[in-house]
């Protein structure tokens, strides 16, 4: 079966209502390829999740499995699923988010493949681009397995347009749920501000900021100007300023906004490789020789509690 | 209960690495090495759960050569009962390690496996879940919480925009991010009663023989830097740079 697979499968994420931005860039990298690209969605009555997948341009086909079990996905039931349709593909990939980092390296074992973890770039001949050491290093590899499963990283990727045409939908069933594995509840911070992964403009708040209180005074204000989303440091995530789900950098969320503002943040490579990638990075930090300047288009020396709400305010006075 | 940690040796995360001069890897002669943070979570975590009664024998296992001893040592000054070396003296990649793991876990029977949910060179974040598939155990990654309750695991996990709760029947697999607790601090005189106890040792392709690196390293290399940036002097300079330069309407 292997030697004939020349399809590339894609674990198509979403919450229920939306899929997520990742799988748009997954399925533009897939067309390094050139081959069929199929979505597998999984989910319960996620009809209108399957339609949106089957209008991704490129997509040739949206494999649809509806359970109650994936109202919830569990890695168990996915990775099962995965790993038996796996073997009619070459290449198997998501963008790298919590969701696939959790199911894909358990698929990757049932089929007895070495995984690619956050891939930067693609190259001929099973080879990729992939950071290490925190984004310090950049190493190049060559996978030996006849099957690839990779995750990307999504801002290193454009994201493939709709089309009018849709794909054909196949809805095929899914396993026995695994017993042995529960879901129990879920906690979504709710925000009026845009997701963090996908937003335009990102200001990120460090240590500094002192307080849960003043991280808020300080930052949604000038976010609420700028329809910018909130993200933090691991400093400020874990002095309680924040909450965990807006950390920035190697054991965070990667962003890649068109504005990055850094406010009193050190610039930590953990740091630093979460939000390398964004267009233009503005950094504010009263000592001049913080490292976070380093990556920055435009450093402003001085006081976050004075710089920040001057900026604010300025830009209100806008017409 | 019996509780596993699979402890992995790293170049301190403060370090910052540099490349080889003919690029085919990263240079680490003379640097110094320490346990992967997020595996000294997952000991902690043993501990405490030892230490609530809940755990009984608290086992930690490192895959690599002799010099890793290090970090075994490490796992047994901050409280672990037992360290097995599995040793190999060229890479071992994640698949391999799950596979490795999974002989060592079918000797040791433990309830509970604990491992990192990243390794900070590698930054691969596979091999708990790797290690819960060959096991056909559940997996709770990522997790910030762990509570243990007669034959049931509760996992809270850290998920994009939130956290998730997961019930696990034991045994399972859980990988750790750092929120899940602060290690403590090893205590000299507790290291040098580690320094005294014995490592077990176990030679890797006695447990498996498929642990042959499927990854090649071709080459690696700096990242590109980011192009040298400027200082402004204001907040009015700022703005007006974003505007002139950028074309963003602010
Ligand atoms: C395994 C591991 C993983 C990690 N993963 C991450 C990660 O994913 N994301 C992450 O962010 N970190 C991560 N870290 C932590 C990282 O190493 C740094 O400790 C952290 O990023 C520092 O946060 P900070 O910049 O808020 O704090 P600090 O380093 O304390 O910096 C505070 C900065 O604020 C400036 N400042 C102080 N007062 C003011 C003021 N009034 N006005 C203006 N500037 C001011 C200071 O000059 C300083 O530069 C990780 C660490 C480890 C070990
Ligand atoms: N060589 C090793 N020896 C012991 N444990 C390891 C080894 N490599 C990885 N691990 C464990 O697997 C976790 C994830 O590693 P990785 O998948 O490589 O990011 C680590 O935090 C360790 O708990």
């Amino acid at each position: 079966m292997s030697t004939t697979a020349n399809k590339t499968l894609i674990l198509a994420e979403h919450d229920g209502r939306s899929l997520s931005e990742g799988v748009y860039h997954a399925v533009a990298a897939a067309a390094f390829w050139n081959q069929p690209v199929e979505l597998l969605v999984l989910g319960h009555d996620a009809n209108s999740i399957a339609q949106a997948a089957a209008t991704i341009q490129g997509v040739s086909r949206v494999i649809y499995s509806d359970s109650t079990a994936f109202a919830h996905t569990l890695a168990e039931d996915a990775a099962k699923l995965i790993s038996q349709l796996g073997r009619d593909y070459s290449v198997i990939l998501a963008a790298h988010s919590a969701f696939s980092r959790n199911i894909l390296p358990r698929a990757a074992a049932l089929l007895d493949v070495a995984m690619i973890s956050d891939v930067l770039e693609i190259q001929a001949n099973q080879t990729y681009v992939r950071a290490v050491y925190a984004g310090n290093i950049y190493t190049t590899v060559q996978s030996s397995d006849t099957l690839q499963i990779l995750t990307i990283h999504s801002s290193r990727f454009p994201q493939a347009a709709r089309t009018q045409a849709p794909a054909e939908i196949d809805t095929i069933a899914a396993l026995p749920a695994t017993p042995a594995s529960r879901w129990v509840s879920e906690f979504r911070s709710q925000s009026e501000r845009p997701p963090l992964s996908s937003a335009k403009v990102v200001i990120s708040g460090g240590r500094s900021l002192g307080s849960a209180e003043h991280f808020e005074q300080i930052l949604a204000p000038l976010a609420s100007k700028l329809g910018a989303a909130l993200g933090a440091t691991r400093a400020a995530v874990d002095a309680g300023f924040a909450p965990n789900d807006i950390q920035v950098g190697q054991t965070g969320v990667t962003v890649a906004p068109e504005l990055y503002i850094a406010v009193g943040v050190s610039g930590a490579v953990q740091h630093t490789y979460g939000m390398k990638d964004s267009k233009v990075v503005v950094a504010i930090n009263q000592d001049p020789d913080a490292p976070i300047f380093q990556v920055a288009d435009y450093g402003l020396v001085g006081d976050l509690f004075e710089v920040v709400p001057s900026l604010t305010a300025s830009i209100q006075s806008q017409p | 209960m019996k509780i596993l940690v699979a402890v992995k040796r790293v170049v301190d995360y403060n370090v910052k690495v540099r490349v080889k001069a003919d690029g085919s890897d990263v240079d680490t002669q003379g640097v110094k090495m320490s346990i992967n943070p997020f595996d000294e979570n997952a000991i902690e975590e043993a501990i405490r759960l030892k230490e609530k009664g809940i755990a009984s024998e608290i086992v930690a296992v490192c895959i690599g050569n002799a010099a890793h001893q290090d970090v075994l040592r490490h796992a047994l000054a901050m409280g672990a009962d037992r360290a097995v070396l599995v040793e190999n003296e060229s890479e071992v990649q994640p698949l391999a390690v799950a596979k490795l793991l999974k002989a060592v876990v079918e000797k040791e029977q433990p309830q509970l496996i604990l491992l990192g949910k990243q390794a900070v060179d590698d930054d691969a974040g596979q091999v708990g879940q790797m290690l819960a598939a060959l096991l056909d155990y559940p997996q709770g990654t990522f997790a910030s919480a762990i509570e243990i309750a007669g034959n049931e695991a509760t996992v809270t996990r850290e998920v994009d925009g939130g956290t998730e709760t997961l019930a696990l029947q034991l045994p399972a697999v859980v990988t750790t991010d750092l929120r899940l607790n602060a290690p403590r601090f090893v205590k000299l005189p507790n290291l040098m009663m580690a320094k005294k106890k014995i490592i077990e040792t176990l030679a890797a392709n006695t447990l498996s023989d498929d642990i042959t690196p499927r990854v090649r390293l071709l080459r690696v290399a700096e990242p590109p830097a980011r192009k040298a940036g400027i200082k402004v002097n204001s907040v009015t300079e700022l703005l007006e740079k974003l505007r002139a330069h950028e074309g963003i309407s602010l």
